[in-house]
């Protein structure tokens, strides 16, 4: 007796991602599917264009996260036309990109994921939501949240022109430079930022932390998965979002690989199903072994958690404190418990507020001399940053007129994909026994793929929402046997 | 008296236009006071069946973003009109195809054959391509269709009202709903923005070239780019000419040339064409073949005058519009 259950988020995800899970004869799981079913084309309509428009045309993959484009195919013309930017356009680029990550990952804790937490994951789905969060920690903390986001977003846009699709990257710099009066309005900014992100650890540290019920939710093995980690990292092995080495650990924690962005071939490939239309990236030293956890499978993980678990430690005071706090109560390095990725991305946001007021407070970054102006001929380049949702990774080339005759992109979420579908499954597992689904398998299969922020999450927990799910359980003849859905 | 009833719905969109609604702030409470919503995958639970069983025309007006490339967008794009009053196509995509209409310079097999056959990072030995349906050991999956070119939402429904812009601006946002709500609207097909150029309100105006005087074209990496001058002036393609006004030129404040994400003024059938009559306007040759080695300088002209137009353009598509 075959039975089917389709998770498909016919609201708020349409079109953007759906999950298939099938049961065996004894009504236990047999395999879950997550399925992306969309494409767009990028890599294929780039072709032709001029590279040095790359930078505007590439972030139409993503509203949510333009500002991760325009700096990673910035960083890979830089490689394209073989020009270092000069150190003040270098500190705006990683200003703009920290307020960025400030804002986005203080949006995802807050709005997204963080409700599972800090309303709790077993509270009425209705309240998991943003109107939740604020009966839970107040108007006058939501009203900062929206006051932050606000005031990162208008530096992003006083430098990049536009906050959704900035345009100011130029291979060998920058197009504007940053005034004395505005350089000073963003160290406040940066200074409120960093109380406000101490601040959002402290509220994990009361809701969470000081909850068994969490705590052992986040310990449990329904979320923990022993896979390999990808992330970037600066000559010290600090984490780093914009520039650096990629590092790949084992699920031991050693180091597995460290590679600059031009050789991520030697170290990436990727895979394809016929019932999705994204790849899936895996090991390639290691060998592609299906959708499997430990040593011999190829699956990586990105994203917060993964990023702490590659690197040595946090660049920045604050944060490291908070680093070391978190790898002690989890355990050691390398954390597998994939719930502890909300800890990990409040951890980055201080980190983001603190190097964005370094950045702010260097009086070099007012340097008008923002550009280099390129003068070698161009074939290959290739860029990698740190997104919020992990590696990205943009590879251009070129005729010699610096026309794109092919690029290749790897997209953040996607490098998680894999990791996904099986943390999905293992939560399924945990859920469905005998063929009797509980309807806390919502919350829970939610709360799995919700840690990693896939992009199309951004759809699921803003005001005042809740995501809408049905659960069809089909016989081998494809009859609804039962239906449970959200209401 | 009853609110009026609004539904927000994404197509083949990046998800820029649903954050430009977040950044309308505190502006966004008072919208969610004076209207009732049906429909809002971002924001809030509902399903289709319960659009499906509203009365035709019940739904005062449908925001729609995104273009259509695939069967289900169609879909929904066609329930929406039916039961909505007016519906107001929301962004660049919507309105003339957006950045990702150029993928109409191709089509679904030379970008499947991209991206599953010849990427760089790919491990495909047995040629496997995404299908429609896959039957797995355990059952079947599907994926939806994925239509050969993109197209703008006035391709598949009739339209009433845009809202321009890669994304709209915070201000004609609220000044369409505001509009809306009053039932102060102007006529139908009338694009809520500025009916003049971007050139007319940009603070680079007094040096933009009036006569022959463009002998070369440069590209933005090549020069340092002049923070006052026009960028015509300077030699660089700027699509202000040709692009509508209400931006706030977001872009030119930047310090960089526009790329004309709110399609053209009123008076303009096709925004490449009008680019290219204007700058026709402004090259500096005297024979038929300098006018060719000046233009030749421009890199992609087809790819940067309909930078966000093409679907809506003469052009259209390279490829049949079929699915
Ligand atoms: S062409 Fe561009 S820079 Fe020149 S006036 Fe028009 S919008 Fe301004
Ligand atoms: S300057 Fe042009 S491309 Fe930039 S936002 Fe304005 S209309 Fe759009």
């Amino acid at each position: 007796m075959n039975k089917r259950i389709t998770i498909d988020p016919i609201t708020r995800l349409e079109g953007h991602g759906k999950i298939d899970i099938f049961l065996d004869e004894r009504g236990d799981v047999e395999k879950a599917y997550f399925q992306v079913p969309e494409l767009r084309g990028f890599e294929v309509f780039s072709v032709g264009r001029p590279a040095e428009e790359m930078p505007r045309i590439t972030p139409k993959i993503c509203g949510v996260c333009p500002t991760t484009h325009h700096m990673c195919s910035t960083k890979a013309l830089d490689d394209l036309f073989k020009v270092e930017p000069p150190p003040a356009a270098k500190k705006l680029r990683e200003l703009i990109y920290s307020a960025f990550m400030l804002e986005d990952h203080n949006l995802h804790f807050f709005f997204l994921g963080g409700p599972d937490f800090v309303v709790g994951p077993s509270a009425p789905p209705a309240e998991r939501n943003i109107l939740g969060v604020i009966a839970r920690v107040g108007l006058e903390i939501a009203g900062k949240v929206i006051k932050l986001r606000k005031e990162c977003r208008d530096i992003i846009t006083l430098l990049g022109g536009r906050v959704i699709h900035p345009v100011c990257g130029l291979p060998g710099g920058i197009s504007k430079p940053l005034a004395e009066d505005d350089r000073l309005k963003i160290v406040d900014v940066a200074k409120n930022g960093v109380e406000f992100a101490q601040f959002a650890l402290k509220i994990f540290d009361d809701i969470v932390l000081k909850n068994k019920e969490y705590v052992d939710l986040v310990l449990g093995d329904t979320y923990k998965h022993t896979t390999y980690y990808m992330g970037m990292v600066d000559k010290n092995n600090k984490v780093n979002f914009y520039d650096g080495d990629v590092r790949v650990v084992t699920p031991e924690g050693k180091e597995f690989a460290r590679f600059r962005p031009g050789e991520y071939l030697k170290h990436i490939a990727e895979r394809v199903e016929p019932w999705s239309y994204v790849k899936f990236p895996y090991l390639k030293n290691v060998g592609w072994k299906g959708f499997v956890d430990g040593k011999d499978s190829g699956v990586y993980r990105v994203a917060p958690l993964a990023r702490l678990n590659v690197a040595d430690g946090m660049a920045t005071p604050l944060a490291q404190a908070e680093y070391e706090r978190m790898f002690t109560t989890l355990g050691g390095k390398p954390a597998h418990n994939t719930l502890a990725f909300h800890w990990a991305r409040l951890i980055e946001a201080l980190y983001a507020a603190e190097r964005m007021l370094e950045l702010a407070q260097d009086r070099e970054i007012t340097d008008p001399h923002i550009r280099n102006i390129p003068t070698a001929i161009p074939d290959e380049g290739i860029g990698i940053v740190e997104a919020p949702r992990g590696t990205l990774i943009h590879h251009y080339k070129t005729d010699k007129n610096g026309i794109i005759t092919e690029a290749n992109l790897i997209v953040a979420t996607v490098n998680n994909a894999a990791a996904i579908c099986m943390s999905i499954e293992k939560a399924a597992r945990g859920l469905i026994k005998g063929g009797k689904v509980s309807d806390g398998l919502l919350n829970m299969v939610e709360m799995a793929f919700r840690a990693y922020d896939p992009c199309f999450a951004c759809a699921t927990h803003t005001l005042p929402g809740k995501m809408a799910l049905s659960v069809q359980i089909r016989n081998p003849n494809g009859d609804i046997m039962q239906t449970i859905s959200r209401e | 008296m009853a609110k009026p009833k609004v539904a927000f719905y994404w197509c083949a969109s990046c998800g820029g236009c649903e954050e430009a609604v977040v950044d309308l702030a505190e502006n966004i409470l008072k919208v969610v006071e004076a209207v009732e919503f049906v429909l809002w995958p971002v924001a809030m639970d509902f399903k289709i069946k319960d659009v499906e069983a509203l009365q035709d025309g019940e739904i005062a007006v449908s925001f729609i973003n995104g273009s259509i490339r695939t069967g289900e967008q169609e879909h929904i794009a066609k329930l929406l009109r039916k039961k909505s009053g007016l519906v107001v196509a929301f962004g660049a995509c919507a309105h003339i195809g957006g950045t990702p209409g150029l993928a109409n310079f191709s089509n679904r097999e030379i970008i499947f054959d991209y991206v599953y056959q010849k990427s760089p990072s790919l491990d495909n030995p047995n040629k496997i391509f995404p299908q429609e349906k896959t039957t797995v050991k355990e059952g079947e999956l599907t994926l939806p269709k994925f239509y050969n070119t993109v197209f703008t939402l006035d391709q598949v429904i009739d339209v009433d009202y845009y809202l321009p812009g890669c994304a709209p601006p915070p201000d004609l946002i609220m000044n369409a709903v505001e509009a809306i709500l009053t039932g102060n609207l102007p006529s139908k097909g009338t694009v809520l923005a500025p009916d003049k150029s971007l050139c007319d309100t940009c603070k680079r105006k007094i040096t933009k070239p009036e006569k022959a005087v463009i002998k070369q074209f440069r590209r933005v990496h090549e020069v340092l780019l002049d923070p006052e001058k026009c960028f015509l002036d300077q030699g660089i393609i700027c699509l202000g000419p040709a692009t509508r006004d209400g931006c706030g030129e977001r872009c030119i404040n930047a310090n960089m040339p526009c790329r004309g994400c709110f399609g053209s003024t009123s008076r303009v059938e096709d925004q490449g064409a009008k680019f290219l009559s204007a700058l026709a306007s402004i090259i500096d040759a005297d024979s038929e073949e300098e006018i060719k080695k000046i233009t030749d300088s421009i890199a992609d002209p087809a790819g940067i005058f309909y930078y966000y137009s093409l679907p809506a353009s003469m052009l259209g598509r390279k490829f049949r519009a079929e699915l």
